[in-house]
């Protein structure tokens, strides 16, 4: 029988999740890494036992952890993460240009067929690559060489925040960052592209189309349909049909646009997941009700999912990379918050269970099925 | 002071490093004379890899800005990497403290 596993970043430390494929009874483990940030943690395809975890403080930096086991025991590897060639520099909040620094790793994605190749997402915003198992890594600089000096940080900094992987076409990979767009890459991420035509920021840019500087906040895709991209951005749910060629808005009757994840249905690539947050100055759900919206046409029609999760006084945000799916025959759907919940449904989001309830807050969840 | 000797220091490290490193609340390290701080910061990341980039920066070996070095009831962290460890620290009857700055609030 299957076991799910999933792994939950918090600010105080890391917990692994595990349960049958019931997905009823659920056995918690942790904290690691007691009293870090734990911004990501993420499973191999390749070998799902081989996790990585991005652990860091403002005190001792960052760290790059490894296991080989499940999560059972970690090593330490590699956390040199060195700009590439002349270091350059980006545009600060006041106007001028401002040289690039290393500050954390927010996002680890291991390669879909490379056991030991994963890519890591820096702030300052950049993309490094191991392909020794996080021992070394190097800068793919091509992503900074795409307008990178008109680049700016949000207020959480910028970051590089979300990476894609394509299952489908060879060397095709996303990566988005706040504020500086989605970009795409077609050769294993040596030279990108900004894809951000159709995205519209009147309050948050001056030129409210510009090729970059969007806050995209997340980007998701289902690897039968790699082609059709869903995107949360600050404000506005969007969706591409052309790998990120030209954008269109699916919001529709959302109660608000602005949010922080979005997701794909394991099995159902019309059926889209996202956590609608009141706005970027309220970061908590809208009326004080947490609902998960789905959508099972692609975008534009939206039903409140609301079965066990609570509907009055909650104030809560979920962050951008705390909304994650399992692959199992009923596809289950898990996210976190920032008061210390995860909540997980074994039936497409029809109904919720806290599986755990006073975590640190949630930084980020990640689910795994294990044969 | 003889050029060359070495030196049994101790160091005492916060939490959160003892447990990257999996050591206990001090280590003791042999350092060669000279003993700087950045010599006693070079063995100590020679003796626990894991440690390097925590304390001081990899490239330029420029201290964290939220890590202090105390010993002997003083504040080092503003003293220059190469001068000499107090006496005391260099004797191994006072320990060389790795600290986290207070996070306020």
């Amino acid at each position: 029988m299957s076991t799910v596993r999933v792994l939950v970043g918090t600010r105080k430390g890391a917990f692994i999740l595990t349960s049958d494929a019931a997905r009823q009874h659920w056995h918690v483990d942790g904290p690691h890494f007691a009293g870090w940030e734990i911004y990501h943690l993420k499973g191999s395809a390749v070998d799902p036992n081989r996790i990585y975890a991005s652990q860091s403080t403002g005190w001792f930096g960052q760290i790059v952890q490894r296991s080989d086991d499940g999560g059972k025991t970690w090593e330490p590897v590699g956390n040199t993460f060195e700009y590439a060639g002349e270091v350059g520099t980006h545009l600060w909040y006041d106007g001028t240009q401002h040289p690039w620094g290393f500050k954390r790793i927010w996002r680890l994605e291991p390669s879909l067929t490379e056991r030991d190749t994963v890519y890591a997402g820096a702030e300052d915003a950049a993309l490094f690559r191991s392909t020794d198992a996080g021992k070394t890594w190097q800068e793919l600089p091509g992503l900074r060489a795409a307008k990178g000096s008109l680049w700016q940080p949000g207020a959480g900094g910028m970051c590089l925040h979300t990476i894609v992987l394509d299952p489908v076409h060879p060397g095709r990979l996303y990566v988005a960052i706040s504020a500086g767009g989605a970009f795409r890459s077609d050769d294993h991420g040596e030279t990108w592209r900004p894809i951000n035509k159709g995205l519209i920021s009147p309050y948050e840019l001056p030129d409210a189309d510009a090729d970059v500087g969007h806050c995209v906040h997340s980007i998701a895709l289902h690897p039968r349909h790699p082609d059709t991209l869903f995107m949360q951005k600050h404000w506005d749910v969007m969706r591409s049909d052309d790998g990120g060629g030209r954008w269109h808005e699916i919001s529709g009757d959302l109660p608000t646009d602005f949010g922080f994840p979005i997701a794909v249905h394991a099995h159902e690539p019309e059926t889209v997941y996202v956590i609608p947050i009141k706005s970027d100055t309220e970061h908590y759900p809208p009326e004080g009700k947490l609902r998960v919206y789905r959508s099972r046409s692609g975008g534009n029609t939206w039903e409140a999912l609301t079965n066990g999760l609570p509907q009055e006084n909650c104030y809560v945000n979920v962050l951008r990379t705390a909304l994650s799916v399992d692959t199992l025959p009923s596809c289950g759907i898990y996210f976190g918050t920032t008061g210390g919940q995860v909540y997980g449904s074994a039936d497409s989001g029809d109904h919720w269970q806290a599986i755990v309830r006073d975590l640190p807050a949630v930084v980020s969840v990640e689910a795994q099925v294990l044969p | 002071m003889s050029e060359g000797a070495v030196r049994e220091i101790v160091v005492l490290l916060p939490t959160h490093l003892r447990t990257l490193a999996r050591t206990g609340r001090t280590v003791t390290l042999r350092v060669h004379e000279p003993v700087t701080r950045c010599a006693l910061l070079d063995a100590l990341e020679a003796a626990y890899p894991m440690l390097g980039g925590t304390i001081r920066d990899r490239k330029t070996g420029k201290r964290r800005d939220f890590i202090r070095f105390f010993a002997c009831e003083q504040d080092l962290s503003l003293e220059p990497d190469d001068a000499r460890l107090p006496e005391a620290v260099v004797s191994g009857s006072e320990p060389f403290m790795v600290v986290g700055a207070m996070a306020g609030g």
